[in-house]
């Protein structure tokens, strides 16, 4: 049980945490041909285009509706009837996705009215999709914004299932904002080796897997089609990955009557057998060889590895379902996670393996890193693990300084074995030769020694 | 002054030729484009402030507002520091819903004084954005009220993100300076030679490769404004005896006013490019020895000049032959397009296109007369035409910012980044050798032909095609 602590500072210092319409903005980035659409400056706009650009290394689609002081204090409605004509007729996506901001939710903008206005003076963009998420910067985080604008997309998109229709071998997965384009390879192939047909939304493994298109499209260029969206209430069941996923996963079932499980993660031993026997069941079929296989190799790898995460000190900053399958994760391995801070609030954090865990920053994180052995969260814990001289892990984004975030696999067997690799790895890397005073001086001192007999 | 006065002060520049050029009505209608909605692209005016002040590199920089304006760009540009690290620190008030309904001052002044009793810096800037701006929240009280009871200078930056783009917030971030920091303090000593160096932010250390040269000539910068500088170097350097303005008007109106306010003369130039960085060296030793320096620093910045060009072109000369003919597709708005230009058509490569997007009048001139007449002068090029000009091969490599980068990579050809985020550094006789072998190494880069093969069922498509055709 973690005791969930909030800091109480007032200026936060190297932030963890970002905003929730970017969250909101790459959940529409895992929809094909879509245009995100953030309602607010153009600053909003330029920063994350940067943030994702340097993450994906890809063209990032990202539009604004380029609020001006006078717009803002007058009201949106002109900007975003604006920006929609000007995307419909220069990208021609299938789907405009809009995002508020922190500056039009101030102003109290009503998109989903403006939208109608705008549905009712311009008959000539029916044939274009637009759904509005309210993702204001100022409450919340990125997985927010993210889990708010899939539970949006269901809510909007899908259609409850014909009349008679047969439940197919089709299954819906709603996969969180910490999973990767290479972790949703990873399930697909997974999930097809028991004769099943995934269809993730988001699908960022379609959209940002760094494919190379033959035409140029200014859109997103793959991801989940809007048709495939519309028919996600034919499937035989839903799988979500991740707490954050399951307001998605009930909407989808009031809505349609397709049942649900949620993984709340998917790295690890354990998680990845629940995965196994549930897919067994729905299927039909016995788990595959290859399967098989790969556990007995993570079993392996977890064997040969336990010799170098047991006993060690491991501080973690990250979004609450990364968090959550990090820790645990490193902690079936046998490590201690002494440190751990997070973005904002999710039921997952009381049950973290840990004493306690901080919604704070990368400041709380370096402070209360000081004994710890590794340093594990994005890019911008680069100068911290440099002052605290620590191997470090980038995990989630951003990680803007390493080459293949988008590919980085933690999830299946058999990405919690290249996992334990990587990790286990940095800690071989990191093992001190001893030379003839190493152990001169480690005598307990007596004050010590009360301290190893139980206190007096 | 109030925010929109100071904007109407910022769009008057009398400094400014592009703006002298327009009618009283235009004019006050600002030097920014009206962004359009839907198919706007750069950032907003905090964005330019924060470019344009950032690189001081002592002070923290303390962004007022909601997570996004801070937690996403924190750390992320290239501008480099000889001695502080604190600019790398993000710090924000992150505000959150309570602040928007009750205003968010004590929160900012909290702030203030937690970053003042942990980090202790010389100075704190507080950048202003959308939000608060928006509820009201006065940070130039809260900066005043601060700076009295803590005893340190604390200097509001107003300018929020929709006020107008980039440019426009570079220019209040030099009114911020102008107005809080600047002659607030003495240098220990002067010199005759003492010169500011404005609109320079040092981005991947390009300052330490001009100023090798500055100081084997015994010329000193009191205050680079603001790559790699020290807020006391700011804060005194009203004592300069004279000044270079780099990178176009971003930094005009500091330029123009410390010249009203004290007399500090000053050149624009550039150091991109043999010819360019020339020039500047003359230039600089040409208005301090009109202002009391020696009269023999002239002759030694000629021997300086003379030398080191000979050894750029004679560094340059090895890529000549290798460089002879290729097509450059140019597009950036951060570095001056003329100056990479000239540069670029010094070693012999062709410019087929060159964006002028934020080139003023007098820019677009000098490009007429470098290129000539038909120079290919793009006003506003979307990605799928640059996409389509380097998919039929019409350029043979392009220079730009990283946003536009995968348009290039895409279509598998070469790609240069200019802009802020670049890791090599261009100035100089240093870096124009640098930018050219840059140019060499990603055109040479045997990884072209291989990423163009087609696959294997690509070929079996094409061969049989072949035969089709062949019976």
């Amino acid at each position: 049980m973690a005791k969930v602590l909030t800091s109480r500072k007032a200026c936060t210092v190297n932030p963890l945490k970002m905003s929730q319409p970017m969250g909101g903005a790459l959940a529409f980035m895992g929809v094909n041909g879509c245009m995100p659409l953030l309602h607010g400056s153009q600053g909003c706009t330029s920063f994350g285009l940067v943030l994702f650009v340097r993450h994906f290394r890809e063209a990032i689609p990202l539009q604004t509706t380029a609020m001006s002081e006078v717009a803002t204090v007058l009201g949106g409605l002109e900007n975003v009837e604006r920006a929609v004509i000007n995307i419909a007729n220069r990208a021609k996506p299938e789907i405009i996705g809009i995002c508020s901001t922190g500056v039009t939710e101030t102003k109290g903008d009503d998109v989903d009215g403006f939208i109608r206005l705008i549905r009712a003076r311009h008959p000539e963009l029916d044939h274009v999709a637009m759904v509005s998420v309210s993702t204001p910067d100022f409450t919340g985080a990125f997985q927010d914004g993210w889990s708010k604008t899939v539970d949006r997309m269901v809510e909007a998109f899908v259609e409850p299932p014909a009349e008679g229709v047969l439940r197919t071998r089709k299954i819906n997965v709603l996969p969180g904002c910490h999973l990767t384009p290479g972790d949703l390879e990873e399930l697909r192939d997974v999930i097809e080796a028991f004769g099943l047909e995934p269809h993730f939304l988001p699908d960022l493994s379609g959209s940002l897997d760094g494919h190379i298109p033959d035409e140029f499209t200014p859109t997103t260029l793959g991801g989940i089609g809007l048709v495939e969206i519309r028919a996600m209430g034919s499937a035989l069941a839903t799988v979500a990955i991740g707490e954050q996923m399951r307001g998605a996963a009930i909407t989808l079932e009031h809505k349609t009557g397709v049942p649900y499980v949620v993984f709340d993660r998917l790295t690890g031993l354990a998680p990845n057998d629940d995965l196994m026997a549930h897919l067994s069941r729905m299927s039909g079929m016995p788990v595959p060889s290859k399967y098989r296989r790969q556990r007995s190799q993570l079993v392996d790898a977890m064997l040969d590895g336990h010799f170098f995460f047991g006993g060690k000190k491991i501080a973690i900053g990250a979004e609450p379902d990364l968090l959550w399958s990090m820790a645990s994760c490193l902690t079936e391995m046998g490590s201690h996670v002494t440190a751990a801070v997070t973005t904002t609030a999710s039921p997952v954090l009381e049950r973290l393996p840990v004493d306690e865990v901080l919604i704070g920053d990368l400041e709380d994180l370096e402070d209360r890193a000081a004994t710890a052995d590794l340093l594990v969260t994005h890019s911008h814990g680069r100068q911290a693990a440099e002052r605290l001289k620590i191997p470090f892990y980038r995990l989630g984004l951003p990680t803007f300084d390493r080459l293949g975030a988008a590919h980085l696999v933690t999830v299946g067997y058999r990405g919690t074995r290249d996992l334990i690799f990587s990790i286990g790895n940095l800690f071989m890397g990191d093992a001190h030769e001893p030379d003839p005073d190493t152990w001169r001086y480690c005598a307990p001192q007596p004050e010590q020694l009360v301290q190893l007999n139980g206190g007096v | 002054m109030s925010l929109s006065n100071k904007i109407q002060d910022v769009f008057n520049e009398p400094g400014c030729g592009k703006n002298q050029g327009k009618q009283e009505k235009e004019r006050k209608k600002g030097c920014t484009k009206q962004l359009q909605p839907g198919a706007a692209a750069g950032g907003c005016a905090f964005d330019g402030a924060k470019i344009a002040l950032q690189p001081i590199t002592d002070v923290a920089h303390l962004v007022h507002g909601p997570i996004a304006c801070e937690g996403h760009s924190w750390d992320n540009r290239g501008t480099k520091s000889s001695g502080s690290r604190l600019y790398r620190t993000g710090f924000t008030t992150d505000i959150n819903e309570h602040d928007v309904v009750f205003g968010g001052e004590k929160h900012l002044y909290r702030a203030i004084k937690e970053i003042i009793e942990k980090y202790n810096p010389p100075a704190v800037f507080v950048y202003q954005t959308c939000v608060p701006a928006m509820i009201g929240d006065d940070i130039e009280s809260v900066c005043r009220a601060a700076s009295q009871k803590f005893g340190k200078p604390v200097i509001p930056v107003n300018s929020p993100g929709f006020v107008g783009a980039k440019n426009l917030g570079n220019k209040l971030a030099g009114e911020a300076i102008l107005d809080h920091v600047i002659g607030t303090e003495e240098p220990e000593y002067t010199t005759p030679y003492d010169i500011n160096i404005i609109g320079e932010y040092n981005l991947s250390g390009e300052l330490w490769q001009v100023k090798p040269l500055l100081d084997e000539l015994g010329i000193r910068i009191l205050a680079c404004i603001s790559g790699d500088a020290r807020y006391r170097e700011v804060a005194s350097s009203h004592r300069a005896r004279a000044a270079m303005m780099v990178c176009s008007k971003a930094m005009i109106n500091i330029a123009r006013k410390m010249e009203e306010r004290y007399g500090i003369p000053f050149f624009e130039g550039s150091f991109y490019g043999v010819g360019d960085m020339s020039d500047s060296l003359r230039q600089i030793a040409r208005l301090l020895v009109s202002r009391g320096a020696p009269e023999e620093l002239v002759a030694r910045t000629e021997a300086v000049v003379a030398r080191e060009e000979a050894r750029a072109w004679q560094r340059l000369e090895p890529y000549k032959a290798r460089l002879e003919g290729k097509r450059v597709l140019l597009i950036t708005g951060g570095v001056k397009s003329w100056s990479v230009v000239a540069a670029l058509q010094e070693v012999g490569l062709e410019i087929v296109g060159t964006s002028v997007k934020k080139s003023t009048k007098e820019d677009k001139e000098r490009i007429k007369e470098i290129m000539g007449d038909d120079a290919h002068m793009i006003d506003d090029m979307t990605p799928r035409e640059m996409y389509k000009v380097l998919k039929e091969a019409r350029a043979d490599i392009m220079l730009s910012g990283g946003r536009t980068q995968f348009v290039a990579l895409k279509a598998k050809m070469p790609w240069l980044d200019i802009n802020q985020e670049r890791h090599h550094a261009y100035a100089g006789y240093e870096g124009m050798v640098e930018l050219v072998g840059e140019i060499d190494k990603s055109l040479s880069n045997p990884v072209w032909e291989q990423v163009r093969r087609p696959a294997p069922w690509e070929r079996a498509a094409q061969d049989a095609a072949g035969m089709i055709r062949a019976a």
